[in-house]
């Protein structure tokens, strides 16, 4: 017997246990004697659905677990358990559970506090899902990065200049053995986010402070929006706008002015990826701003200060640590950012601290190493989980910064 | 800098006003908070406003330096004369007349600074001191008249915030001394403050209108009955009662300044 009837079996009977559950609560309800019913009629419906449909499902996820990882047990056996006894089981949990709930049914059982239950447990369940992925995930990266470091010392890795991933296919293949030295790729991560930074801390950080300390209401209003949009586009959009638009548009201007710039350079796409992360600084830092208190400013402009003197010297000394905050957490988005750099930057790793070349970056080498035929345990394939676990714990740490930054900071002011 | 020169003339007609405010209205978009409020405010004295709550006193307050301009959407109509000059006049600096109008608020609001910074505050801004030594000792002087100097003359480089709640508001009341300024506006000065530190405050004002021109908004009428030399009873955005602060609380001619201070309503 297969999943989806097993379902619709189900399902039928949970919907006549509602229907039922709730008809025989309202005949109760209406001939009762208390003034209070300890619960609503369609909460006993749902009482029923919940005995109903909880103890088979449970089942059903124990019996997929069982169906795709192989036990040691006999053939026969594996059949037996597979055809008959969970479907068996499951139908017989769910008719009991209905059965037993509707007979159950009395204005003295406190249902709602059994729905209460259920709903924290759920609740529960969605919040330990997504943690257990996340554990998941660092654990596959960390095996797979330990693989990688059984085959490539660790001091090429973080200490090697040189960054060619081509290993040999064929014995016999020379001058292909392959260099891992992460630094040229970690260079052109920090030139590039560097570049993105000064783009769009100084834009990012005025512009909230025109939000929020000059803009009357109504520019407001309307701008705030067009702002956030911004903060919408996919970032693939930014990506070919980098390389078909501002990467030519920067080698055009460097061929009149006589300098030297490759279409794919660090430039372009640094800048590119800057315009990417205004929005996000600029509404961060907004809502930092608006949290410093009404009465800092109101004492700075009872003592003469103008609007420009009490942003400078009263506004954003107190919301520094915020800001810092905030830019912390601009910088791990840059240094994570994929589809621009894939597009606008280029693949070649060059260690350079010059704008105008073309650099990599780390997620544009993670992409690379992945992409095409390869075998799953080649150096080539897990040199792409090593570096993502060095990206990982960066961004990690950045990130655990900037929170118990503006944590601090908020506490101060609530 | 011009307008801190002025008032130097000592002043010999004790009634001699040194703001009078003409028939002034004020909007908040399209709500009036206040109807056509006429007041002359003595120099060297000390006047309260008084009220219930939402009757608009702390809306005129902050007509007389302006502060209202910082609030979207507030027009205000009428007149209000500084030394007989139109304050609302378009040639006028409201940054140089809020260096003149100081004002401390209901709530002690220090800079997140060190003591010393928060009284330098306004002398940087508006470079009353040519070097370091003309700074300490206007940040010291300053402090000594709000009386806080002794509290903190070890520790000037601690952050202000650290303070107590009436040592922050003497703070204030420094920060706003450093500017030299004619006139104090105080709206609730001592609201946030326990009766030691308010008794403190109080001595305080008293002790400065030898040389300053206090207005003060106040919710207790003892306070307003102890310090101030005038009076105006503020009711629905107008002064219904102004005069001298004994023979208003002695006897009121408006039956609605009695109900009010005798706590019938309000
Ligand atoms: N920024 C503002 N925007 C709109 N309306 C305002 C604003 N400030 C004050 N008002 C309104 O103006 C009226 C007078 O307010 P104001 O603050 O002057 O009262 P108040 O006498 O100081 O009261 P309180 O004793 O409670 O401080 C009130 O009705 C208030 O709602
Ligand atoms: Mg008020």
């Amino acid at each position: 017997m297969s999943f989806s009837p097993l379902i619709l079996i189900l399902l039928a009977m949970c919907a006549f246990g509602y229907w039922y559950g709730t008809k025989k609560a309202l005949v109760l309800s209406e001939s009762r004697t208390v003034r209070v019913f300890s619960s609503r009629p369609h909460q006993y419906g749902m009482y029923v659905v919940v005995w109903g449909a909880v103890p088979p499902v449970i089942l059903l996820v124990l019996w997929f677990v069982l169906s795709i990882t192989p036990f040691g047990a006999s053939e026969t056996f594996t059949n037996l358990i597979h055809t008959i006894l969970f479907p068996v089981a499951i139908l017989l949990t769910g008719v009991i559970g209905v059965y037993f709930s509707l007979r159950s049914i009395d204005p003295e059982l406190r249902v709602r506090k059994t729905l209460e239950g259920v709903v924290s447990g759920v609740l529960i369940l969605a919040s330990t899902i997504s943690v257990f992925t996340t554990i998941g995930i660092v654990f596959s990266l960390l095996f797979e990065t330990v693989q990688f470091f059984e085959k490539v010392p660790l001091s090429e890795f973080f200490l090697g200049l040189e960054w060619s991933p081509q290993t040999a296919l064929r014995a016999d293949q020379v001058g292909s053995s392959g260099a891992f030295g992460a630094i040229p790729l970690f260079a052109g991560t920090m030139l590039i986010t560097l570049i993105a930074m000064i783009v769009a801390v100084p834009l990012g950080l005025m512009s909230a402070i025109y939000m929020t300390e000059y803009a009357g209401n109504k520019f407001r209003a309307t701008v705030k929006p067009i702002l956030e949009i911004l903060a919408g586009i996919p970032t693939v959009v930014y990506g070919f706008f980098a390389a078909l638009t501002v990467g030519v548009f920067f080698r055009d201007v460097g061929s009149v002015i006589g300098l030297d710039v490759v279409s794919e350079s660090a430039l372009a796409a640094g800048v590119v990826m800057g315009m990417m992360i205004i929005p996000f600084i600029s509404s961060l830092s907004d809502d930092i701003i608006m949290a410093v208190p009404q009465s800092l400013r109101d004492g700075s402009y009872g003592l003469g200060a103008t609007r420009s003197e009490t942003v400078v010297k009263v506004i954003l000394p107190a919301a520094l640590p915020g800001i810092v905050g905030a830019i912390l957490l601009a910088v791990s988005r840059a240094i994570g950012e994929t589809m621009i750099v894939v597009m606008a930057a280029g693949f070649a790793a060059n260690l350079t601290a010059n704008p105008l070349e073309a650099v990599t970056t780390v997620t544009v080498q993670i992409v690379g190493l992945l992409v095409g035929d390869q075998e799953f345990d080649s150096a080539k394939t897990l040199a792409a989980f090593a570096l993502a676990m060095v990206l990982f714990i960066i961004t990690l740490i950045l990130n655990v910064i900037a929170l118990v930054v503006v944590r601090k900071y908020r506490e101060k002011y609530d | 800098m011009q307008m801190l020169a002025e008032v130097d003339t000592p002043v010999e007609n004790e009634e001699k006003a040194i703001i009078s405010a003409r028939d002034v209205s004020v909007f908040y978009g399209d709500k009036q908070a206040l109807n056509k409020v006429s007041l002359e405010i003595p120099v060297n004295k000390i006047t309260s406003l008084i009220g219930p709550s939402g009757c608009g006193k702390s809306t005129f307050l902050r007509c007389l330096n302006r502060m209202n301009d910082t609030v979207e959407g507030c027009r205000v109509e009428g007149k209000i004369l500084l030394d007989g000059a139109d304050i609302y006049d378009a040639k006028v600096d409201e940054v140089l007349l809020r260096a003149r109008v100081g004002m401390v608020f209901q709530k002690p609001n220090p800079f997140p600074k060190s003591i010393y910074d928060n009284v330098a505050y306004g002398p940087r801004i508006h470079g009353l001191a040519h070097n370091k030594d003309e700074l300490d000792d206007i940040v010291l002087t300053s402090l000594e008249k709000a009386g806080l100097l002794k509290e903190v003359r070890d520790r000037l480089n601690s952050t202000g915030t650290g303070l107590s709640g009436g040592q922050q508001q003497r703070l204030c009341i420094a920060r706003a001394l450093a500017v030299q300024p004619d006139i104090i506006l105080m709206d609730e000065p001592c609201s946030a403050l326990d009766p030691i530190a308010t008794a403190k405050v109080e001595e305080l004002i008293e002790e400065l209108r030898e040389n300053y021109t206090i207005i003060i908004v106040t919710h207790s009428m003892q306070q307003a009955a102890r310090i101030s030399q005038k009076t105006a009873f503020f009711h629905l955005g107008e002064i219904v009662e102004v005069g001298d602060t004994e023979q208003l609380f002695t006897s009121p001619k408006d039956e609605r300044t009695q109900g009010y201070i005798t706590g019938r309503f309000g």
